[in-house]
């Protein structure tokens, strides 16, 4: 039995009318819920027989947050998005003191669930203080079986909130009293909310004229119609979440606050209100946890809606679906982070390009293996489907053709959507003096390692700044790059040329949320030497000086998987210039602290 | 080896009553590789499979061994993280279900020896199933190439080019001197067969002797990829096992071929055995 004052408040169910314009969602259909005195303002879309995925905003915010998200979920599932009581258009608890507390939340949730969706539960998603308020219905008693699944984001349960205070503060190592510092600096607007009135003052005054043009400014939230006009009276009235609850809740926190449902917890790295740590003990109360990393600020919903909605639906289905067997999440190291996400790595068929392709595919990203040998490319979009990627393809494109990296581009775009990390990986090798190689020699090695390069970065970079919610750029360079050498002038000044690009890059699209990579591996046992140019000598001598590459590259031995595990990491923590073997390591410090020296070993003529 | 280099067609299926003892040897071997990997199951440990093998090999006779048996499971198929030979030995890894497993032993009965792996998977495991299959190619290779009397280094090398084209790191790498192959031979039968970590004495001084001739003589008994392998194949029993890796799963096979001074291509190379678990496995595979 459902019981609840939720329950016993009259619900107006009045047929859904078209949402007013000028709200953020003039598609959705509204209307109006009631319960225990609050008249709740209810948008739904999409089909309603679908399954139901409920979106609880936070603070100081109003549904029309979930606008981009509940857009691009509506087409699979019945989305229904709720002003929580006190903001958006939704009536105020009077008087407010006491108005907010999480029973009430949970008794406004149990009356729109019941009104949405009465016979199957929902997939609840929270954000920021959504995502606290459903932290309590997804762990009180009186909701089990009303919750399908839970997907919180930049919002911990107030009661595990307070047992991490606690454990910290009843042992507090250096490491324990850190992480507590650290969340009490990044909590400084709980306090300040905690003052009487000012708060109000501040959002009605100055503060909420200037709201939108901070979001832009420090979160990066893409300006348009968001922040919605009811921002000072939301963030007034939402004051009241905090001191309803905070000191409450973090004084006596439940000892069981145990969720019933499972919970897929996204957490953005970058969230200047709530550090990761908060979420380390989280296993404990909610068995079968899956988590989600995400490089972005605390407003994911507005500057990252693409990747919510991916994830949002894949843990939704999985659930509706009921395969225990079929994991939403890979296996592999960085699976939160890379889940789902569309790769593209350019010189997939060997080497560094494929075990790259294939790190990324245990990380359960979807796979774009680009090469000019076709059979290779459907190789290694074969084996990342093997292992762990939920799609791979194999694409045939020469980097050097600009027309065919278009061709490529545009038939991603329509068929794959748009690439979240890009890895322009294909590149030659070209040895011999400066002196022998010929101007055609040049063009060659310039087509393929730079000019691909510069393509890719072109055309695909592009597309990831126009979506504007983030993204990565590897490109492999080499530690030739400041390694000069008398044996591999053109081949060095490629390289070269990519470090450079990829730093200035760099700069121009760290704005918007894209890091570029340089990484610089060294000698690596791959398959470039077999194919690398040898100018001056004749066939004979060419093959032969192949083959000796081929088996000195051998015997270093350094694996192109270790390469790969490297790109990942370095996308993870968006490192600029990567150095990857311990030469290539050498040889990076040395060109910054003892420059002559490297130049001394650049004149050494070796062995042929 | 005189009787290796008087060895009858092998296309007629007829081997010298010495191969015989080689092929019975063998036979055994991977029976009793079946026998073990069936009663596998979660919980048992790397050491209780190696315990296996030598119980059911000794209760069938074999008292000397060219080396002891192994048993690698899940990641240890593909010998990750292996820096000192000791890592080789069994561990007390459990097997859990969906894991990759690898039993190798080499007996020696009748005085013939035998040196085989054997590659299996508790349960499914798509990317193991993708491996044994990959290996059928580099059995066609290996035989190819010796037929054609190919610089063994070069076979190893074509090999190598082979497994990085299907995506595989070579694991044979890791095996002592990177080896892809080594010669077996006759052993004498003494009452008292010790060994040395994990190689039987009597073999061991077999391949010592047969370093030291190969010496002399510009060959040797030990097929790895550096200069001392630069010869063509030298005619004798060759215990050949091809070892890919893909991100933490291994397989191999090990089987022994029989290379002779003959100038017919069929009968100068031949594997001594096809009707073993992996050669059925890929007959079944084409024939579904």
């Amino acid at each position: 039995m459902k019981t609840g004052p939720g329950r016993d408040g009259q619900q107006r169910r009045g047929a859904g009318r078209p949402a007013p314009t000028g709200t953020g969602l003039p598609e959705a259909q509204e209307r109006w819920v009631r319960t225990g005195g609050i008249e709740l303002c209810v948008a739904e879309l999409g089909d309603p027989d679908r399954p139901t995925v409920m979106l609880v905003h936070g603070y100081p915010d109003s549904k029309e947050v979930w606008s981009e998200v509940a857009r691009r979920l509506a087409d699979r599932f019945h989305v229904v998005l709720y002003d929580v009581r006190g903001c958006g258009r939704s009536t105020a608890p009077r008087p407010l003191r006491g108005g907010f507390t999480l029973e009430k939340l949970t008794d406004d949730f149990l009356a729109v669930a019941d009104a949405v969706s009465p016979d199957r539960p929902v997939h609840l998603v929270g954000h920021d203080w959504g995502s606290v308020q459903a932290w309590e219905f997804a762990t009180v008693r009186r909701t089990e079986g009303r919750i399908a699944s839970f997907t919180s984001m930049s919002g911990p349960s107030l009661d595990h909130f307070g047992h991490w205070i606690k454990k910290r503060l009843g042992r507090p190592t250096p490491g324990r009293a850190a992480q507590l510092l650290n969340q009490g600096a990044k909590s400084w607007y709980v306090y300040l909310l905690h003052t009487p009135a000012l708060p109000e003052l501040a959002w009605k005054g100055p503060l909420g004229k200037r709201w939108p043009g901070i979001l832009q400014r420090v979160e990066k939230v893409p300006g348009g119609d968001y922040p919605t006009a009811s921002l000072p009276t939301d963030a007034a009235h939402g004051a009241w979440l905090y001191r309803d609850n905070v000191r409450a809740r973090l004084r006596h926190p439940r000892a069981d606050a145990y969720a019933h449902c499972p919970v897929q917890l996204i957490i953005p790295t970058g969230d200047a209100f709530l550090s990761q740590r908060l979420y380390d003990d989280l296993d404990r109360w909610a068995p079968q946890l899956v988590r989600r990393t995400l490089p972005a600020k605390h407003w994911v919903p507005r500057t990252r809606p693409d990747q919510l909605a991916t994830w949002i639906g894949e843990f939704v289905t999985a659930k509706e679906e009921g395969d225990p067997a079929k994991d939403v999440a890979a296996s592999g190291p960085y699976a939160d982070r890379f889940g789902g996400q569309l790769v593209l790595v350019t010189g997939a068929a060997s080497g560094i390009g494929r075990a790259t392709a294939f790190a990324f595919a245990e990380a359960g990203a979807r796979i774009i293996a680009v090469d000019r040998d076709a059979e290779g490319a459907a190789r290694t979009a074969d084996m990342a489907r093997l292992i762990g990627a939920p799609e791979a393809w194999g694409e045939t494109v020469d980097v050097s053709d600009e027309a065919a990296m278009e061709k490529l581009a545009d038939k991603v775009d329509a068929e794959y959507g748009t690439v979240d990390v890009l890895v322009n990986n294909a590149g030659i090798g070209l040895s011999g003096s400066f002196l022998d190689t010929t101007s055609e020699d040049w063009k060659k090695v310039l087509d393929v390692n730079l000019w691909g390069v510069i393509h890719g970065c072109r055309i695909f970079g592009r597309r990831m700044a126009d979506r504007g919610q983030g993204g990565h750029i590897v490109n492999t360079a080499s530690a030739a790059a400041y390694q000069p050498s008398r044996i591999l002038p053109a081949y060095s000044t490629s390289k070269a040329a990519v470090l450079m690009l990829s730093e200035c890059l760099r700069a121009e699209l760290a704005g918007q949320g894209i890091g570029v990579t340089a990484i610089c591996p060294g000698l690596v046992n791959t398959g470039i030497t077999g194919t690398a140019r040898f100018t001056g000598v004749s066939e004979e001598e060419e093959k032969r000086r192949q083959a000796k590459a081929a088996r000195m590259y051998g015997m270093r031995n350094y694996p192109p998987e270790k390469v790969a595990d490297a790109i990942l990491r370095a996308v993870v923590h968006n490192q600029a210039v990567v150095p990857v073997t311990p030469e290539a390591r050498g040889a990076h410090l040395l060109s910054r602290f003892a420059p002559r020296t490297l130049r001394a070993l650049a004149r050494l003529k070796p062995p042929v | 080896m005189a009787s290796v280099t008087s060895a009858t067609a092998a296309a007629t299926g007829e081997l010298t009553a010495e191969l015989k003892g080689f092929r019975e040897v063998q036979r055994l071997a991977y029976a009793c590789a079946e026998a073990v990997a069936a009663q596998l199951k979660p919980g048992v440990t790397e050491r209780a499979a190696a315990r296996m093998q030598r119980e059911w090999l000794h209760e069938r006779g074999v008292r000397d061994w060219f080396h002891l048996p192994f048993a690698w499971f899940g990641d240890r198929t593909a010998f990750v993280n292996f820096r000192v030979p000791l890592q080789f030995f069994p561990t007390n890894r459990e097997l859990e279900p969906g894991m990759p497993f690898i039993l190798d032993m080499a007996p020696v009965h009748n005085g013939c020896t035998a040196d085989i792996g054997y590659s299996g998977c508790l349960g499914l495991n798509p990317v193991h199933d993708r491996l044994l299959a990959d290996l059928e190619a580099h059995r066609d290779l290996i035989l190819r190439e010796v037929r054609e009397r190919r610089p063994l280094r070069e076979i190893y090398e074509d090999v190598d080019r082979l497994m990085v084209r299907q995506g595989y790191a070579n694991r044979h790498r890791a095996y002592p001197f990177g080896v892809i192959a080594h010669k077996v031979d006759r052993v004498r039968q003494r009452r008292w067969s010790p060994t040395l970590f994990g190689f039987g004495t009597q073999s061991l001084k077999g391949l010592a002797s047969d370093a030291l001739h190969g010496h002399r003589e510009g060959w040797s008994p030990l097929w790895s990829p550096y200069t001392f392998s630069d010869h063509p194949p030298q005619p004798g029993l060759w215990a050949v096992e091809p070892h890919l890796g893909f991100r933490g799963t291994g397989a191999k096979f090990e089987e022994i071929l029989v290379v002779t001074d003959s100038r017919d291509p069929q009968e100068s190379a031949f594997w001594l055995d096809d009707d073993l678990p992996h050669v059925r496995r890929w007959q079944e595979e084409r024939a579904a």
